[in-house]
C-alpha cells in the first residue's frame, strides 16, 4: 500500500515538472553520431525526449498495473481483444469535430471498448459460443469496423487526419503535452481507484463466489475493471500501437506473476517492469533514429519475462532444475547410507565398518558404482573411507537413522493404518523416506504409540538412538525387545 | 457526415461494377470467397478445439516469419513465403506450449506473450529493414491488407492463356489443398477435435495433428495475408464457423453454412465497400460478422419462441390433467 502512495506522489511530482513545449517527433533529428544521440537523450534537454520518456514510462506503469489484474482473472485474452475493439471508438471519436483531439477520441474508445466487454458477455450467456470464440469474434468485428471508419476517413477531402494512422503502430515520439498529461491522468486514476478498492478488487478476482458471498458486487467489479482497462489501452494506443498494447499489458504483469505470489507485490513489480521497458523503448526509438517505440517496448519487457521465465527464485527453470538435481543427489546420497546401515544391522552392529564387498551384495551392485557412491558420501561428510572399508561419522550415523526411521515407520503406517499388506509397502516407503519431515515423524510415531518394530519385524530406531551414540557406532537394540520369532528372517527393511 | 456515407446509387455501386469490368469484380470477389472459405473451413476445427485464439496468435506471427524468410533467403518467392510462415506458426505453438507447460502461466496468457512477442520482433526487423531500404511491406498491408490490388496483378499466364492473377491462383490451390485434407484426413480430424482422449486411446498421436492443423493454418494465414492483413484473417478465421456453429449442430451443414456464408459474404462486402469507399477486406468482414449477428439474433428470437410455446403447451397439458382430476 505504502509503495503505491510513493508510486502516486512521483506520478504527480513528474506531471509538475512536466513543462508545456512543442511537440516534436523525435526521429525529426538527423545527421548526428550515436553517442551524441545517446547524450541528447540522457541529458532531456528535447522537449519531444521529455514526453516521449515520460509518456512510455507512465504507459509502461498503468498498462502492467491492469494486466496484473487480467493475469490473476485468466482474462489476459481481453486486453487483446478489447485493444483492437477500441479502433471504431477512435475513429468516432475523430469524426466528432474532424480533428486529432485526445478528449473525444478518449471518450469515444472508452465507451465503444465497454460495449465490445459488454459484447462478449452477451456472447457467452446467450449462445453457446466459448469465451476464446466470443473474444475471437469482438476483436475481428469491432476492429473491420475501425478499419472501414478509418479509410473513409482517409478519403473525406476535409478533415486534418495526419497521425491517425499511429494508432495502429504507434510512435511514442509522436506524443505531445496532451496525449502526456491524459496518460498521467489516467495513470492516477488507475493508481487511485486500486488503492482504494485493492481488497475488493482482490476478492472479485480470486474468488469470486467468496466475494458474492461476502455481499460485494461482482459484476460491477468487473466492469469497473473493464473500464480501467479501457482507460489504459486507449491512452497507450498511440505510443504503442493496437496489436502491442496488449504486449504491455500482459508481459510484464506475467514476469511478475512468476516472481511472487502475493498481489500486492505483484503489482508493484510489474508497474517497475512495464516502467523498465517503456523506458528502453523510448531509448531505443531515440537512439535508432526511425525506429517504431512498441516494439522495442514489448522486446525489452519480453527480455523481462525470459529473465523471469529462466532464472525467476522460486518458479524459474533454471532454480527448479537445480533444485532437482539436488534433490536427486540427496536421494542417492541417503539410499547409500541406508545400505550401509543395513549391512551393520545384518551382523548385529558388532563391526564398526563395512567392507566394499558387503555392501556391494547390499545393493547387488558392481563395485565401480558402489566406490562412486562412497566418494559422494564422503565428500558430503557421512562417512570415512579407509582402503576397501567404509564407517560412518556422527552426521552419517543420524542421518541413516533417520532415513531408515523414516521408511520403518511410513511402511508400518501403511499396514497398520492403510490395512496394506506387508509385502506391498516397500515400494511406496522408498519414495516417502526422503521426505518426510521432522513434523511428519512425530505425528507417525503418536498415532503408532511409539512402536519399535516394522511390519517385517525389524526394529525402528528411535530418537534415543539417533542422538545417544552421537560418536560411536553401536547398536541401537534394547534388550526388553530383542527380536523374537520372525525377527530373524531376512525381508525388505 | 454527408461527406462520410455517400448516398447509395443502385446503379453506380451495384450493376456497374459487373457490367463495365466484370473480371475486375470478379476477381476481388473471387479473391475474397477464396480466402473467406479457407480460413472458415480450419476456422471450424479451431473453434471445435477452442482455438480461436491460437488462430489470432499465428496469423499476427506470421510477419515475423515472413520477414525472417526474407533475411535468410533475400528475395519473397511464393515457396520462401510459406516456409517462413509455416516455421513462424511452429514457433509460436511450441513457445506456447513451452510457458504454459514449463511455468505456472495460464496458457491465454502464453498465447498473448507468444503472439504479442513474435509481431514486436517481426515489426522491428521489418522497420530495421526499411531504413536500409532493402525491403518494403506496407505497415497497413499487414494490419488489414488490400484485396483490390489482386486485379491489377499481372495475371498468371501459361502457355498463350491467360489464367487469372497469381495471389487468386495461389489462394485457390490452397483451397483445394485444405479440402482435399479435410477430404482425406476426415474421420481424424473429427476424432482428435470432439474427443482427445478417445483419439488417444485409439492410438492416434494426437500431437501430430494438432502441430499439422497449425501448418495447414499457417499456410492459409499467409496465402491470406497480402489480401486481408493478419487481423482480418483473424475474423476470416472466426467468424463463419461461429455462423455456421449458430445454426447447424453437424459438421458437413456446418461445412456447407462456411461456403455460402463466405459467398454472401465477400460478394455483399464487395458492393459495400463500393458504397462506403472503404477498404474491401474490412467491409467483407463487417458483413461477416452482421451475418452471424442475424444469426445470432434469429436462433435467440426462434429459441425464445419455442420456449413459450412449450410452456404454453405445457400449461395446457396442466388443464387438461386437471379437467381429468376433476
Amino acid at each position: 500500500m505504502r509503495k503505491s502512495t510513493v508510486g502516486l506522489c512521483l506520478v504527480l511530482l513528474l506531471l509538475v515538472f512536466c513543462q508545456p513545449a512543442e511537440a516534436a517527433r523525435i526521429s525529426d533529428i538527423t545527421e548526428t553520431s550515436m553517442t551524441e544521440q545517446v547524450q541528447r537523450f540522457f541529458s532531456l534537454r528535447d522537449p519531444s525526449v521529455r514526453y516521449a520518456l515520460l509518456g512510455s514510462i507512465l504507459l509502461g506503469a498503468c498498462c502492467s498495473l491492469m494486466g496484473s489484474f487480467l493475469i490473476v482473472r485468466k482474462m489476459a485474452l481481453m486486453g487483446d481483444a478489447l485493444s483492437h475493439a477500441v479502433l471504431p471508438g477512435v475513429a468516432l471519436g475523430f469524426l466528432w469535430n474532424m480533428e486529432k483531439d485526445p478528449i473525444a477520441i478518449f471518450i469515444g474508445a472508452v465507451l465503444v471498448g465497454l460495449l465490445g466487454a459488454g459484447t462478449v458477455q452477451l456472447i457467452r450467456n446467450t449462445t453457446r459460443h466459448k469465451e476464446d470464440a466470443a473474444l475471437g469474434f469482438v476483436l475481428a468485428s469491432f476492429f473491420s469496423v475501425g478499419i472501414c471508419l478509418f479509410t473513409m476517413i482517409q478519403n473525406l477531402p476535409s478533415g486534418n487526419r495526419s497521425g491517425l494512422d499511429k494508432f495502429m503502430f504507434g510512435q511514442a515520439a509522436a506524443m505531445g503535452q496532451g496525449d502526456v498529461t491524459l496518460l498521467a491522468t489516467v495513470t492516477s486514476v488507475i493508481l487511485i481507484t486500486i488503492l482504494i478498492f485493492f481488497k475488493e478488487f482482490k476478492i472479485t478476482s480470486f474468488d469470486a463466489g467468496f466475494a458474492k458471498a461476502y455481499g460485494l458486487r461482482v459484476q460491477l467489479f468487473h466492469y469497473g475493471l473493464m473500464l480501467l482497462l479501457a482507460f489504459a489501452i486507449v491512452s497507450a494506443l498511440q505510443a504503442v500501437g493496437v496489436v502491442l498494447v496488449s504486449a504491455m499489458l500482459i508481459i510484464p504483469a506475467a514476469a511478475a506473476y512468476l516472481l511472487t505470489d502475493r498481489l500486492s507485490v505483484m503489482l508493484v513489480l510489474a508497474a517497475i517492469f512495464g516502467m523498465c521497458a517503456g523506458a528502453t523503448g523510448a531509448f531505443m526509438s531515440f537512439v535508432g533514429r526511425n525506429l517504431p517505440t512498441g516494439p522495442f517496448m514489448v522486446i525489452a519487457a519480453g527480455a523481462v519475462f525470459a529473465a523471469a521465465l529462466f532464472f525467476g527464485p522460486r518458479h524459474g527453470l533454471v532454480s527448479r532444475w537445480w533444485r532437482q538435481r539436488s534433490q536427486t543427489a540427496k536421494i542417492r546420497c541417503e539410499n547409500t547410507l541406508k545400505a550401509l546401515y543395513r549391512v551393520l544391522e545384518d551382523g548385529d552392529f558388532v563391526q564398526e565398518s563395512v567392507t566394499i564387498q558387503e555392501f556391494c551384495e547390499q545393493r547387488r551392485e558392481t563395485i565401480e558404482d558402489a566406490r562412486q557412491q562412497w566418494k559422494e558420501i564422503n565428500k558430503a561428510g557421512f562417512a570415512t573411507l579407509r582402503s576397501d572399508a567404509a564407517a560412518f561419522t556422527p552426521d552419517g550415523w543420524q542421518r541413516a537413522c533417520e532415513v531408515v526411521r523414516n521408511h520403518r515407520l511410513w511402511e508400518l503406517y501403511l499396514t497398520n493404518t492403510a490395512n496394506i499388506a506387508a509385502d506391498h509397502v516397500h515400494e511406496d516407503a522408498e519414495k516417502v523416506e526422503h521426505i518426510l519431515g521432522e513434523d511428519a515423524v512425530r505425528k507417525l510415531e503418536r498415532t503408532l504409540n511409539h512402536a519399535t518394530r516394522d511390519p517385517h519385524g525389524k526394529l525402528i530406531p528411535s530418537i534415543r538412538d539417533i542422538h545417544a551414540h552421537g560418536t560411536k557406532i553401536s547398536a541401537p537394540v534394547r534388550v526388553d525387545d530383542k527380536p523374537t520369532g520372525f525377527g530373524s528372517t531376512k525381508e525388505n527393511a | 457526415m454527408n461527406d462520410l456515407i455517400p448516398t447509395f446509387d443502385w446503379q453506380q455501386h451495384v450493376i456497374a461494377p459487373w457490367s463495365i469490368d466484370s473480371s475486375f469484380s470478379m476477381w476481388i470477389v473471387l479473391m475474397g470467397f477464396l480466402v473467406t472459405c479457407a480460413c472458415g473451413l480450419v476456422g471450424i476445427y479451431l473453434l471445435l478445439r477452442r482455438m480461436a485464439l491460437v488462430g489470432d496468435a499465428i496469423s499476427h506471427s506470421v510477419l515475423p516469419g515472413l520477414v525472417f524468410a526474407f533475411l535468410v533467403f533475400r528475395h519473397a518467392g511464393t515457396l520462401v513465403m510459406f516456409l517462413g510462415a509455416i516455421t513462424a506458426g511452429m514457433v509460436t505453438v511450441f513457445i506456447i506450449e513451452f510457458i504454459h507447460r514449463q511455468s505456472r502461466v495460464k496458457p491465454d496468457a502464453a498465447i498473448c506473450i507468444a503472439f504479442t512477442l513474435l509481431f514486436a520482433i517481426g515489426v522491428a526487423m521489418m522497420s530495421n529493414l526499411e531504413t536500409q531500404g532493402s525491403f518494403h511491406i506496407d505497415a497497413e498491408c499487414v494490419l488489414y491488407g488490400e484485396i483490390a490490388f489482386v486485379a491489377l496483378e499481372p495475371p498468371l499466364l501459361v502457355g498463350d492463356a491467360e489464367i487469372g492473377p497469381p495471389s487468386v491462383i495461389r489462394m485457390g490451390a490452397v483451397l483445394l489443398g485444405v479440402l482435399l485434407a479435410i477430404t482425406v484426413f476426415y474421420k481424424e480430424l473429427l476424432v482428435t477435435s470432439f474427443d482427445a482422449g478417445l483419439a488417444k486411446s485409439l492410438g492416434m498421436r494426437t500431437s501430430v495433428w494438432h502441430y499439422g492443423l497449425m501448418a495447414v493454418l499457417s499456410i492459409v494465414v499467409v496465402a491470406a495475408f497480402e489480401a486481408v492483413g493478419a487481423i482480418l484473417a483473424v475474423a476470416m478465421l472466426i467468424v463463419p464457423p461461429m455462423f455456421a456453429a449458430q445454426l447447424s449442430d453437424r459438421m458437413l451443414t456446418r461445412m456447407a453454412l462456411v461456403v455460402v456464408h463466405s459467398a454472401l459474404s465477400s460478394l455483399i462486402g464487395y458492393h459495400l465497400s463500393l458504397w462506403l469507399a472503404c477498404s474491401t477486406a474490412g467491409a467483407m468482414t463487417v458483413v461477416a460478422s452482421s451475418l452471424f449477428v442475424l444469426a445470432w439474433i434469429s436462433t435467440s428470437i426462434k429459441r425464445s419462441l419455442i420456449r413459450r410455446f412449450a410452456s404454453h403447451s405445457a400449461s395446457d397439458g396442466e388443464h387438461i390433467a386437471e379437467a381429468n382430476q376433476a
